[in-house]
């Protein structure tokens, strides 16, 4: 098992594999998106209360639940290359923050313009806000580590432990509306009973996010292909590729 | 009101609604062109590298 693992866990491979899946996921999450807009915008009726301004869902939550799924996917990977020194889960964990960074942005950006129209305001410091303010901080804070340290594997090992560390404010987010009754309202979607939306809302809801994910996984594997072609920059598979892009 | 009219319109909100899409899709967007440029550049410059030291030779 071992063997399989360390030889599709080589950077080598993983350029060959990145190559191969990045079109396949990038044309998946295009036709999901074609199709989860096209029942998002036009088919989903409006909302009895918030009327057409809950359409703005379609892109808020898919980003709020990535902002959270890559948090946990960078930790994971960071846990890995702390224990086993695996490159490849290193490159993923450094491309996954960027990645990351935005859908929080994304999150709290479209939350916002949500936010003026039904709460009337643009921002207020409720539990679930502030505490998807505190994950965009820790991807920052992830990013500023990696670019200020030179050594990749003194980068590796402390942008791990800040990621494991911030593991905590994931299950916090995820509960703040049901710990702290403020503004943000609770879940419509994941709740153990049925969900308290109609499927003509909930089905290109549901479509949205697969695409998010399809999205994040094509360009996760772009990014990381790239973290690891500049560390292996002096190696002699990278140097038979610019041969091979030449000709 | 023609339905495409009303359809930007979205109620009301369009100045919410249509904000939130395009600024999701141009940060979508930018993660996948950024990426694919900085590897291109990448590759260059290695291109470059290896012109100098064949010439240097």
């Amino acid at each position: 098992m071992f063997e399989y693992f360390y030889k599709y866990g080589s950077p080598r491979h993983f350029y060959d594999l990145s190559k191969m899946f990045v079109p396949w996921l990038g044309g998946i999450c295009l036709i999901l998106l074609i199709a989860g807009l096209t029942g998002g915008l036009f088919f989903a009726p409006p909302d009895y209360q918030q009327g057409e301004s809950f359409r703005i869902i379609y892109v808020h939550v898919p980003s709020a639940w990535m902002s959270l799924f890559i948090y946990v996917v960078m930790a994971s990977a960071g846990a890995i290359s702390l224990v086993w020194k695996v490159k490849v889960a290193d490159a993923l964990a450094r491309a996954s923050a960027p990645l990351g960074a935005s859908f929080t942005f994304l999150a709290l950006a479209t939350g916002s313009l949500w936010g003026k129209p039904m709460w009337g305001t643009w921002w207020v410091w409720d539990a679930r806000l502030t505490s998807e303010l505190i994950l965009l901080f820790l991807y920052l804070g992830y990013m500023a580590l990696q670019t200020a340290i030179d050594d990749r594997r003194t980068a590796a090992r402390a942008g791990a432990i800040l990621s494991l560390v911030g593991v905590v404010n994931i299950p916090i987010i995820h509960y703040s509306v049901e710990w702290w009754h403020t503004l943000h309202q609770g879940p419509t979607i994941t709740k153990l009973d049925a969900p308290s939306i109609h499927p003509s809302m909930l089905v290109p809801l549901l479509i949205m996010a697969f695409a998010f994910m399809f999205y994040y996984a094509a360009v996760v594997l772009l990014r990381a292909r790239y973290e690891i072609l500049e560390n292996e920059r002096n190696s002699a598979w990278v140097y038979e590729l610019t041969e091979q892009r030449k000709g | 009101m023609s339905s495409l009219q009303s359809f930007l319109h979205m109620g009301g909100y369009a100045i919410y609604v249509w904000p939130a899409y395009v600024l999701t899709f141009i940060v979508l967007i930018l993660n996948v062109i950024l990426p694919l440029k900085r590897e291109g550049q990448f590759f260059r410059a290695l291109v470059e590298r290896k012109k100098r030291l064949e010439k240097a030779q």
